[in-house]
Protein backbone atom coordinates (compact mmCIF):
# COMPACT_ATOMS: atom_id res chain seq x y z
CA UNK A 1 0.00 0.00 0.00
CA UNK A 2 1.19 3.51 -0.82
CA UNK A 3 0.43 6.56 1.31
CA UNK A 4 1.43 9.99 0.01
CA UNK A 5 2.11 12.85 2.39
CA UNK A 6 1.28 16.16 0.71
CA UNK A 7 0.46 19.74 1.59
CA UNK A 8 -0.65 22.73 -0.39
CA UNK A 9 1.40 25.21 1.55
CA UNK A 10 5.12 24.71 2.01
CA UNK A 11 6.51 24.74 5.52
CA UNK A 12 3.52 23.05 7.17
CA UNK A 13 5.63 20.11 8.29
CA UNK A 14 5.37 17.61 5.47
CA UNK A 15 8.93 16.41 5.93
CA UNK A 16 8.59 16.29 9.71
CA UNK A 17 5.40 14.26 9.49
CA UNK A 18 6.83 11.98 6.77
CA UNK A 19 9.95 11.02 8.68
CA UNK A 20 8.00 10.70 11.93
CA UNK A 21 5.42 8.44 10.33
CA UNK A 22 8.30 6.44 8.89
CA UNK A 23 9.63 6.12 12.45
CA UNK A 24 6.37 5.29 14.24
CA UNK A 25 4.93 3.09 11.47
CA UNK A 26 8.22 1.16 11.23
CA UNK A 27 7.86 0.44 14.93
CA UNK A 28 4.29 -0.72 14.47
CA UNK A 29 4.73 -2.76 11.29
CA UNK A 30 7.95 -4.56 12.13
CA UNK A 31 10.17 -2.29 9.98
CA UNK A 32 8.26 -3.19 6.83
CA UNK A 33 7.84 0.47 5.89
CA UNK A 34 9.67 2.28 3.11
CA UNK A 35 9.97 6.05 2.63
CA UNK A 36 10.42 7.67 -0.78
CA UNK A 37 11.38 11.34 -0.94
CA UNK A 38 9.57 12.56 -4.04
CA UNK A 39 10.33 16.23 -3.33
CA UNK A 40 13.11 15.97 -5.91
CA UNK A 41 13.79 19.71 -6.10
CA UNK A 42 14.74 19.87 -2.46
CA UNK A 43 14.82 16.44 -0.89
CA UNK A 44 15.33 16.86 2.86
CA UNK A 45 14.21 13.61 4.46
CA UNK A 46 17.80 12.38 4.59
CA UNK A 47 18.88 15.35 6.72
CA UNK A 48 17.36 13.53 9.68
CA UNK A 49 19.27 10.31 9.07
CA UNK A 50 22.95 11.25 9.31
CA UNK A 51 23.82 7.64 10.21
CA UNK A 52 22.11 6.20 7.13
CA UNK A 53 24.24 4.19 4.73
CA UNK A 54 23.98 4.85 1.02
CA UNK A 55 23.55 1.49 -0.67
CA UNK A 56 23.25 2.58 -4.29
CA UNK A 57 23.08 5.64 -6.49
CA UNK A 58 22.11 5.80 -10.12
CA UNK A 59 21.79 8.61 -12.59
CA UNK A 60 18.54 9.10 -14.51
CA UNK A 61 18.72 10.07 -18.17
CA UNK A 62 16.31 11.26 -20.81
CA UNK A 63 16.77 11.24 -24.56
CA UNK A 64 17.38 14.66 -26.07
CA UNK A 65 18.34 15.77 -29.60
CA UNK A 66 21.80 16.86 -30.69
CA UNK A 67 21.99 18.87 -33.90
CA UNK A 68 24.45 17.91 -36.62
CA UNK A 69 25.24 21.26 -38.24
CA UNK A 70 26.68 19.53 -41.32
CA UNK A 71 23.26 18.06 -42.09
CA UNK A 72 20.99 20.84 -40.77
CA UNK A 73 19.56 23.07 -43.50
CA UNK A 74 18.13 25.57 -40.97
CA UNK A 75 14.56 24.96 -42.13
CA UNK A 76 13.30 25.34 -38.53
CA UNK A 77 10.73 22.56 -38.86
CA UNK A 78 11.96 21.04 -35.58
CA UNK A 79 11.66 24.48 -33.96
CA UNK A 80 8.03 24.72 -35.08
CA UNK A 81 7.26 21.24 -33.79
CA UNK A 82 8.88 21.82 -30.41
CA UNK A 83 6.17 22.68 -27.91
CA UNK A 84 8.73 23.71 -25.28
CA UNK A 85 10.84 26.28 -27.16
CA UNK A 86 13.88 24.11 -26.57
CA UNK A 87 15.46 24.38 -30.03
CA UNK A 88 17.13 27.57 -31.23
CA UNK A 89 17.92 27.99 -34.89
CA UNK A 90 19.03 31.28 -36.42
CA UNK A 91 19.51 30.88 -40.11
CA UNK A 92 21.26 34.22 -40.57
CA UNK A 93 24.00 33.21 -38.12
CA UNK A 94 24.04 29.48 -39.00
CA UNK A 95 23.22 28.90 -35.36
CA UNK A 96 21.61 25.66 -34.16
CA UNK A 97 21.44 24.63 -30.51
CA UNK A 98 19.21 22.73 -28.11
CA UNK A 99 18.46 24.04 -24.61
CA UNK A 100 18.43 20.87 -22.52
CA UNK A 101 16.80 22.69 -19.61
CA UNK A 102 13.70 23.21 -21.72
CA UNK A 103 13.64 19.88 -23.62
CA UNK A 104 10.92 17.51 -22.36
CA UNK A 105 12.17 14.54 -24.36
CA UNK A 106 8.89 14.26 -26.29
CA UNK A 107 10.67 13.17 -29.48
CA UNK A 108 8.64 15.38 -31.85
CA UNK A 109 11.78 16.98 -33.33
CA UNK A 110 13.13 13.60 -34.45
CA UNK A 111 9.91 13.07 -36.40
CA UNK A 112 10.00 16.61 -37.80
CA UNK A 113 13.51 16.45 -39.26
CA UNK A 114 13.74 15.04 -42.80
CA UNK A 115 17.51 15.52 -43.03
CA UNK A 116 18.70 13.22 -40.24
CA UNK A 117 20.25 16.24 -38.58
CA UNK A 118 19.10 15.26 -35.10
CA UNK A 119 20.79 12.49 -33.14
CA UNK A 120 19.30 11.17 -29.89
CA UNK A 121 21.71 11.55 -26.97
CA UNK A 122 21.34 10.98 -23.23
CA UNK A 123 21.01 13.89 -20.84
CA UNK A 124 21.15 13.52 -17.06
CA UNK A 125 18.12 14.71 -15.07
CA UNK A 126 19.35 13.87 -11.63
CA UNK A 127 19.95 10.86 -9.45
CA UNK A 128 18.19 8.31 -7.30
CA UNK A 129 19.81 7.06 -4.11
CA UNK A 130 18.92 4.16 -1.89
CA UNK A 131 19.66 4.42 1.84
CA UNK A 132 19.59 1.90 4.64
CA UNK A 133 18.40 3.36 7.92
CA UNK A 134 18.66 2.00 11.47
CA UNK A 135 14.90 1.37 11.45
CA UNK A 136 12.40 0.79 8.66
CA UNK A 137 12.97 -0.76 5.25
CA UNK A 138 15.02 2.13 3.90
CA UNK A 139 14.69 5.45 2.16
CA UNK A 140 14.80 6.21 -1.56
CA UNK A 141 15.67 9.77 -2.52
CA UNK A 142 15.29 11.48 -5.88
CA UNK A 143 17.50 14.50 -6.47
CA UNK A 144 16.87 16.68 -9.52
CA UNK A 145 19.83 18.31 -11.23
CA UNK A 146 19.85 22.06 -10.64
CA UNK A 147 18.30 23.81 -13.64
CA UNK A 148 16.29 20.82 -14.84
CA UNK A 149 12.53 21.30 -15.21
CA UNK A 150 11.81 17.57 -15.49
CA UNK A 151 10.53 16.92 -11.97
CA UNK A 152 7.69 14.65 -12.99
CA UNK A 153 9.92 12.41 -15.11
CA UNK A 154 12.33 11.96 -12.22
CA UNK A 155 9.47 11.37 -9.75
CA UNK A 156 8.15 8.65 -12.07
CA UNK A 157 11.57 6.94 -12.01
CA UNK A 158 11.93 7.33 -8.25
CA UNK A 159 8.54 5.75 -7.66
CA UNK A 160 9.53 2.69 -9.68
CA UNK A 161 11.65 1.79 -6.66
CA UNK A 162 8.57 1.44 -4.49
CA UNK A 163 8.92 -2.01 -2.95
CA UNK A 164 5.60 -3.82 -3.11
CA UNK A 165 6.93 -6.50 -0.74
CA UNK A 166 6.82 -3.98 2.07
CA UNK A 167 3.70 -3.46 4.11
CA UNK A 168 3.73 0.26 3.40
CA UNK A 169 5.45 2.78 1.14
CA UNK A 170 5.31 6.42 2.24
CA UNK A 171 5.68 9.04 -0.50
CA UNK A 172 6.85 12.45 0.67
CA UNK A 173 5.38 14.77 -1.98
CA UNK A 174 6.63 18.20 -3.06
CA UNK A 175 4.65 21.21 -1.80
CA UNK A 176 1.99 22.88 -3.94
CA UNK A 177 -0.61 21.36 -6.24
CA UNK A 178 1.17 21.30 -9.60
CA UNK A 179 2.28 18.40 -11.84
CA UNK A 180 4.99 16.98 -9.52
CA UNK A 181 2.38 16.64 -6.74
CA UNK A 182 -0.13 15.02 -9.08
CA UNK A 183 2.59 12.61 -10.26
CA UNK A 184 3.46 11.71 -6.66
CA UNK A 185 -0.08 11.07 -5.45
CA UNK A 186 -1.22 9.38 -8.69
CA UNK A 187 -0.37 5.86 -7.50
CA UNK A 188 -1.10 6.44 -3.81
CA UNK A 189 -3.97 4.52 -2.20
CA UNK A 190 -4.39 7.25 0.38
CA UNK A 191 -3.14 10.81 0.87
CA UNK A 192 -2.31 12.50 4.15
CA UNK A 193 -2.50 16.27 3.91
CA UNK A 194 -0.39 18.19 6.38
CA UNK A 195 -1.60 21.68 7.14
CA UNK A 196 -1.30 24.37 9.79
CA UNK A 197 -4.13 26.31 11.49
CA UNK A 198 -3.37 29.63 9.79
CA UNK A 199 -5.20 31.53 7.02
CA UNK A 200 -2.41 30.56 4.58
CA UNK A 201 -2.60 26.93 5.66
CA UNK A 202 -6.37 26.89 5.12
CA UNK A 203 -6.18 28.69 1.77
CA UNK A 204 -3.72 26.20 0.31
CA UNK A 205 -5.46 23.23 1.96
CA UNK A 206 -8.66 24.14 0.10
CA UNK A 207 -6.82 24.08 -3.25
CA UNK A 208 -5.28 20.70 -2.43
CA UNK A 209 -8.62 19.26 -1.31
CA UNK A 210 -10.11 20.41 -4.61
CA UNK A 211 -7.30 18.66 -6.50
CA UNK A 212 -7.67 15.38 -4.60
CA UNK A 213 -11.44 15.38 -5.05
CA UNK A 214 -10.95 15.90 -8.76
CA UNK A 215 -8.62 12.91 -9.06
CA UNK A 216 -10.74 10.84 -6.65
CA UNK A 217 -8.13 10.20 -3.99
CA UNK A 218 -9.21 9.35 -0.45
CA UNK A 219 -7.46 11.57 2.07
CA UNK A 220 -7.30 12.76 5.65
CA UNK A 221 -5.76 15.79 7.28
CA UNK A 222 -3.12 16.26 9.96
CA UNK A 223 -3.07 19.70 11.54
CA UNK A 224 0.51 20.44 12.51
CA UNK A 225 1.55 23.27 14.85
CA UNK A 226 -1.86 23.02 16.50
CA UNK A 227 -2.43 25.79 19.02
CA UNK A 228 -1.12 28.48 16.70
CA UNK A 229 -3.35 30.62 14.48
CA UNK A 230 -7.11 30.18 14.71
CA UNK A 231 -9.89 27.60 14.47
CA UNK A 232 -11.22 28.21 10.96
CA UNK A 233 -9.33 25.17 9.63
CA UNK A 234 -11.32 22.86 11.93
CA UNK A 235 -14.60 24.45 10.83
CA UNK A 236 -13.61 23.82 7.21
CA UNK A 237 -12.82 20.16 7.92
CA UNK A 238 -16.11 19.68 9.74
CA UNK A 239 -18.23 21.44 7.12
CA UNK A 240 -16.70 19.33 4.37
CA UNK A 241 -16.71 16.04 6.25
CA UNK A 242 -12.97 15.68 5.97
CA UNK A 243 -11.32 13.24 8.32
CA UNK A 244 -9.05 14.87 10.89
CA UNK A 245 -6.35 12.27 11.43
CA UNK A 246 -4.80 14.19 14.26
CA UNK A 247 -3.40 17.37 15.67
CA UNK A 248 0.29 17.74 16.44
CA UNK A 249 0.75 20.42 19.07
CA UNK A 250 3.14 23.26 18.37
CA UNK A 251 6.21 22.78 20.51
CA UNK A 252 9.17 25.15 20.56
CA UNK A 253 11.43 22.44 21.99
CA UNK A 254 10.45 20.15 19.13
CA UNK A 255 11.08 22.89 16.55
CA UNK A 256 14.55 23.42 18.05
CA UNK A 257 15.26 19.68 17.83
CA UNK A 258 14.12 19.76 14.20
CA UNK A 259 16.45 22.61 13.32
CA UNK A 260 19.34 20.59 14.72
CA UNK A 261 18.25 17.58 12.69
CA UNK A 262 17.42 15.62 15.84
CA UNK A 263 13.85 14.54 15.28
CA UNK A 264 13.91 11.18 17.00
CA UNK A 265 15.64 12.20 20.21
CA UNK A 266 13.73 13.65 23.15
CA UNK A 267 10.38 13.67 21.34
CA UNK A 268 8.04 15.70 23.63
CA UNK A 269 5.43 13.48 25.30
CA UNK A 270 2.46 15.32 23.78
CA UNK A 271 3.95 15.07 20.27
CA UNK A 272 4.53 11.34 20.67
CA UNK A 273 0.97 10.96 21.96
CA UNK A 274 -0.31 12.80 18.88
CA UNK A 275 1.50 10.41 16.54
CA UNK A 276 0.15 7.37 18.36
CA UNK A 277 -3.35 8.77 18.03
CA UNK A 278 -2.73 9.36 14.27
CA UNK A 279 -1.50 5.76 13.96
CA UNK A 280 -4.74 4.64 15.61
CA UNK A 281 -6.79 6.58 13.07
CA UNK A 282 -4.70 5.27 10.18
CA UNK A 283 -5.18 1.66 11.32
CA UNK A 284 -8.60 1.56 9.67
CA UNK A 285 -7.06 2.78 6.40
CA UNK A 286 -3.91 0.65 6.36
CA UNK A 287 -5.02 -2.90 5.67
CA UNK B 1 22.94 49.76 -37.32
CA UNK B 2 19.73 48.25 -36.05
CA UNK B 3 18.65 48.68 -32.45
CA UNK B 4 15.67 46.93 -30.88
CA UNK B 5 13.72 48.88 -28.29
CA UNK B 6 11.16 46.90 -26.29
CA UNK B 7 7.77 48.54 -26.58
CA UNK B 8 4.36 48.06 -25.00
CA UNK B 9 2.58 49.05 -28.23
CA UNK B 10 2.94 49.35 -32.00
CA UNK B 11 4.04 52.98 -32.32
CA UNK B 12 6.65 55.42 -31.05
CA UNK B 13 4.24 56.97 -28.55
CA UNK B 14 3.91 53.63 -26.75
CA UNK B 15 5.54 53.16 -23.40
CA UNK B 16 8.96 51.57 -23.22
CA UNK B 17 8.47 47.92 -22.12
CA UNK B 18 10.79 46.96 -19.27
CA UNK B 19 10.65 43.25 -20.14
CA UNK B 20 12.66 41.76 -22.96
CA UNK B 21 11.51 38.16 -23.48
CA UNK B 22 7.91 39.02 -22.71
CA UNK B 23 7.83 42.47 -24.25
CA UNK B 24 4.64 43.12 -26.21
CA UNK B 25 6.35 44.64 -29.26
CA UNK B 26 9.82 45.15 -30.64
CA UNK B 27 10.64 48.49 -32.22
CA UNK B 28 13.46 47.97 -34.72
CA UNK B 29 15.17 51.30 -35.12
CA UNK B 30 17.66 51.87 -37.91
CA UNK B 31 20.16 54.58 -37.03
CA UNK B 32 21.30 55.09 -40.64
CA UNK B 33 17.87 55.54 -42.20
CA UNK B 34 16.17 56.94 -39.07
CA UNK B 35 13.25 54.57 -39.62
CA UNK B 36 11.30 52.39 -37.21
CA UNK B 37 9.56 49.10 -37.78
CA UNK B 38 7.27 47.59 -35.11
CA UNK B 39 7.08 43.81 -34.83
CA UNK B 40 4.76 42.02 -32.43
CA UNK B 41 6.45 39.55 -30.06
CA UNK B 42 4.70 36.26 -30.70
CA UNK B 43 6.54 34.65 -27.77
CA UNK B 44 5.36 37.04 -25.05
CA UNK B 45 2.94 34.47 -23.61
CA UNK B 46 5.11 31.36 -23.98
CA UNK B 47 5.08 28.95 -21.06
CA UNK B 48 8.84 28.82 -21.17
CA UNK B 49 11.72 29.92 -23.34
CA UNK B 50 10.35 33.40 -24.11
CA UNK B 51 13.80 34.94 -23.58
CA UNK B 52 15.45 32.39 -25.86
CA UNK B 53 12.90 32.83 -28.64
CA UNK B 54 12.92 36.63 -28.45
CA UNK B 55 16.73 36.55 -28.67
CA UNK B 56 16.53 34.41 -31.81
CA UNK B 57 14.04 36.84 -33.28
CA UNK B 58 16.43 39.72 -32.56
CA UNK B 59 19.27 37.81 -34.23
CA UNK B 60 17.18 37.02 -37.33
CA UNK B 61 16.23 40.71 -37.56
CA UNK B 62 19.91 41.57 -37.61
CA UNK B 63 19.87 43.73 -34.48
CA UNK B 64 23.23 44.72 -33.06
CA UNK B 65 21.92 46.11 -29.80
CA UNK B 66 18.79 45.85 -27.67
CA UNK B 67 17.52 48.41 -25.22
CA UNK B 68 15.20 47.00 -22.55
CA UNK B 69 14.58 47.22 -18.81
CA UNK B 70 15.79 43.77 -17.90
CA UNK B 71 17.23 40.68 -19.60
CA UNK B 72 16.53 37.27 -18.07
CA UNK B 73 19.21 34.57 -17.72
CA UNK B 74 18.22 32.61 -20.85
CA UNK B 75 18.06 35.78 -22.96
CA UNK B 76 21.46 36.92 -21.64
CA UNK B 77 23.03 33.57 -22.57
CA UNK B 78 21.67 33.67 -26.09
CA UNK B 79 22.36 37.34 -26.78
CA UNK B 80 25.95 36.87 -25.67
CA UNK B 81 26.26 33.99 -28.14
CA UNK B 82 24.79 36.18 -30.89
CA UNK B 83 27.08 39.06 -29.89
CA UNK B 84 24.15 41.42 -29.52
CA UNK B 85 24.78 44.25 -27.07
CA UNK B 86 22.31 44.51 -24.17
CA UNK B 87 21.52 47.92 -22.76
CA UNK B 88 19.43 48.14 -19.62
CA UNK B 89 17.37 51.24 -19.06
CA UNK B 90 15.39 51.19 -15.85
CA UNK B 91 12.86 53.92 -16.53
CA UNK B 92 9.26 52.87 -17.12
CA UNK B 93 8.08 56.45 -17.62
CA UNK B 94 9.84 56.66 -20.98
CA UNK B 95 8.11 56.40 -24.31
CA UNK B 96 9.75 54.59 -27.22
CA UNK B 97 10.12 58.00 -28.86
CA UNK B 98 12.22 59.23 -25.89
CA UNK B 99 14.53 56.23 -26.18
CA UNK B 100 14.98 56.89 -29.90
CA UNK B 101 15.91 60.51 -29.30
CA UNK B 102 18.48 59.39 -26.74
CA UNK B 103 20.07 57.18 -29.41
CA UNK B 104 20.04 60.00 -31.96
CA UNK B 105 21.59 62.47 -29.54
CA UNK B 106 24.38 60.07 -28.65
Amino acid sequence: MQIAIASGKGGTGKTTVSVNLYYFLSEKYNNRVQLIDCDVEEPNDMLFFPQAKKEAEKEVFIIVPEIDKERCIYCKKCVEWCEFNAISIVQRLKFAEVNYELCHSCGACFEACSFEALTPVQNSLGSISDYRTTFGAGIVEGRLKIGSAMQTTLIKSVKKLADSNQHLTLLDAPPGTSCPVVETVATANYVILVTEPTPFGLHDLKITVELLNKIHKPFGVIVNKAGLGNNTIYQFLEENNIMLLGKIPFSKVYAENYSRGELFENIPVDVEKAYHSILGNLATIIN
Amino acid sequence: MKTIITSSGDNADSKFDLRFGRAAWFCVYDKETHTTNFIENSFKNSNGGAGTKSSEMAAELGAEQIISGHFGPKAKDMLEKFEIQMIELDDEELKVRDVISRIENN
